[in-house]
């Protein structure tokens, strides 16, 4: 059967919008447009009817009760109102926030905003496998700790945090523990119970719904978490988050949370049995090739390698029916390699020649097959052209090489 | 990023990919850049040394694509020209040649520094004074 190109692989980025999900949101522009604080005619209930009823279906897919959900813009907007909601609320308390390396840039940077406003940032080091270590995070508790921040799994490695064990280790303490659940949430089984989570950040794109929406768990029992809202408005989402709902968003981030919840343990099995696929087809047809960060403790649908001597962006070049993403510098907008690597201690050289393959729901076998035909083919050309691999083959050394830089 | 038509033609037909035997003396070998910037280039020349025509040229490049078609035209440009008119070309004709964006003006600048490379070893190895090595403007 012929592959439909482009082949898009690159779900970590975002996802398209379940078919099913447009379904559910479509009446919502048109016939049932109502604002749902509009307490007093049909509109405005039908609005806030579709509203709670979203509410219930997120709640349910994380173990959580539907009062504590609260809607926002995206992860983006939650990330932000969970580290800043909690940072000023409790700032009496301490100034202590502990967060790690590999973060994603919305919990990075809102951290680093609040050192400018006084308060101390811990940013803990990963391992080699790019997850956390306990007894850092042990170690960097003191009393004025306030919050742990840590993320559900990476969005490059796609390496999963022993979340449950930090959650223990946080509720121990007395401390929050709020967690970027991103990636993750619809993906594997996320539990803000048995993980002891106070906050989570959910996003409706990476979950086949819409963009522009997002969700925050705020735990309301043992212990009721309270936040300091960052956008000041009409007091919607229980003074938490003002700004009218967006019904059409909600209701599709309430349907794609429904289906992931449904199809999850058949959809991760699947995604598992493609991953693999394309992670033995590479390794078997090409050498030098190395797995970034954990395969044990993983997200089924990411695989992160590196194709040693073989620039990253030269490699998407030779790529172009296929949309994936590479650690490599000359892809970022800072003309840096990967911080998540380099933060694993993977060397800058090898960061380069990193590509990020992002499963998702529409994926076949035939695509996994195509991009295992074209990867071979276009590394082992970009191979012939590189100088490294050719010093290589001859055995030289090339950590060992005194190289000239401009 | 949307790549030139002739930077994309460069890539999917690199001219003059190669190696050259280090150990002749004819040939000048240059070196730069480095894995962890996530460039390397390698340029390597067959100069005549009556003539000093650059009789041959090869390359191999770790790069992204602007840096693999800044080689490649940088090994069909010297091919033909004696050592004193490849020492002219400057990494502005090459920005200007590929249509390079800002972002990827220090591709041009390894291929001049390359050049200058290649030329200033088999300088050496022919015991002709090395001009003292001349950066690319950045």
């Amino acid at each position: 059967m012929a592959v439909k190109l482009p082949i898009y692989m690159d779900n970590h980025a975002t996802t398209p919008v379940d078919p099913r999900v447009v379904d559910a949101m479509l009446p919502y522009f048109t016939e049932k447009f109502g604002n749902a604080a509009s307490r007093n005619h049909s509109f405005g209930w039908a609005g806030e009817e579709a509203v709670e009823t979203a509410r219930q279906q997120i709640a349910s897919l994380i173990n959580a009760t539907p009062k504590e959900i609260i809607f926002t813009s995206g992860a983006t907007e939650s990330d932000n109102l969970m580290i800043k909601g909690i940072a000023e609320m409790f700032r009496e308390k301490g100034n202590h926030i502990i967060t790690q390396a590999i973060e994603h840039k919305a919990v990075l940077d809102t951290c680093k905003n609040l050192e400018k406003h006084g308060f101390e940032v811990t940013y803990l080091p990963v391992q080699r496998d790019g997850r956390v270590s306990l007894d850092d995070l042990k170690a960097a508790i003191k009393p004025s700790t306030i919050l742990i921040t840590i993320m559900y799994a990476n969005n490059e490695i796609g390496v999963i945090n022993p979340i449950a064990e930090i959650g223990k280790i946080a509720k121990e303490h007395g401390i929050f523990f709020a967690v970027d659940g991103v990636q993750a949430v619809g993906k594997v089984p996320v539990d803000v119970q048995k993980d002891n989570i106070d906050l989570l950040a959910i996003s409706g794109h990476k979950v086949y719904g819409p963009k522009g929406v997002g969700a925050l768990y705020v735990r309301r029992r043992n212990p009721r978490v309270q936040l300091s809202a960052i956008i000041d408005g009409g007091g919607h989402e229980r003074g938490m988050r003002s700004g009218t709902l967006n019904v059409p968003g909600i209701v599709g981030l309430g349907k794609a949370c429904e289906i992931a919840q449904k199809e999850m343990p058949e959809e991760a099995a699947r995604l598992l049995g493609l991953r693999e696929r394309l992670r033995k087809g590479l390794e078997a047809k090409l050498d030098e090739v190395f797995i970034n960060g954990s395969m044990e403790h993983r997200l089924p649908n990411n695989l992160n390698m590196s194709f040693a001597y073989v620039e990253g962006e030269s490699l998407l070049m030779g790529i172009n029916d296929i949309a994936v993403s590479s650690g490599s510098a000359c892809t970022s907008a800072t003309l840096e390699p990967s911080y998540v690597l380099k933060a694993l201690g993977v060397g800058e050289d090898l960061a380069h020649t990193s590509i990020r393959f992002g499963l998702g729901r529409f994926n076949t076998q035939e695509e996994v097959d195509y991009v295992i035909d074209k990867m071979v083919q276009v590394v082992t050309k970009l191979r012939e052209l590189s100088p490294l691999y050719e010093m290589a083959k001859e055995g030289i050394d090339i950590s060992k090489v005194k190289w000239q830089t401009a | 990023m949307a790549y030139s038509d002739k930077v994309v033609d460069h890539y999917n037909n690199p001219r003059n990919v190669g190696s050259l035997s280090k150990e002749d003396p004819n040939v000048g070998t240059g070196l730069v850049g480095a894995p962890e910037c996530g460039d390397v280039m390698k340029l390597q020349m067959k100069i005549n040394p009556n003539t000093q025509v650059i009789e041959e040229a090869k390359f191999k490049t770790f790069g992204c694509g602007s840096a693999i078609a800044s080689s490649s035209l940088a090994t069909e440009w010297v091919k033909g020209k004696t050592v004193e008119e490849a020492l002219s070309i400057k990494n502005t004709d090459i920005v200007r040649e590929l249509s390079l964006p800002p972002v990827k003006i220090h591709c041009s600048v390894l291929a001049e520094d390359a050049i200058k490379a290649a030329i200033g070893d088999w300088k050496k190895k022919h015991g002709v004074e090395v001009p003292v090595h001349e950066k690319a403007s950045h």
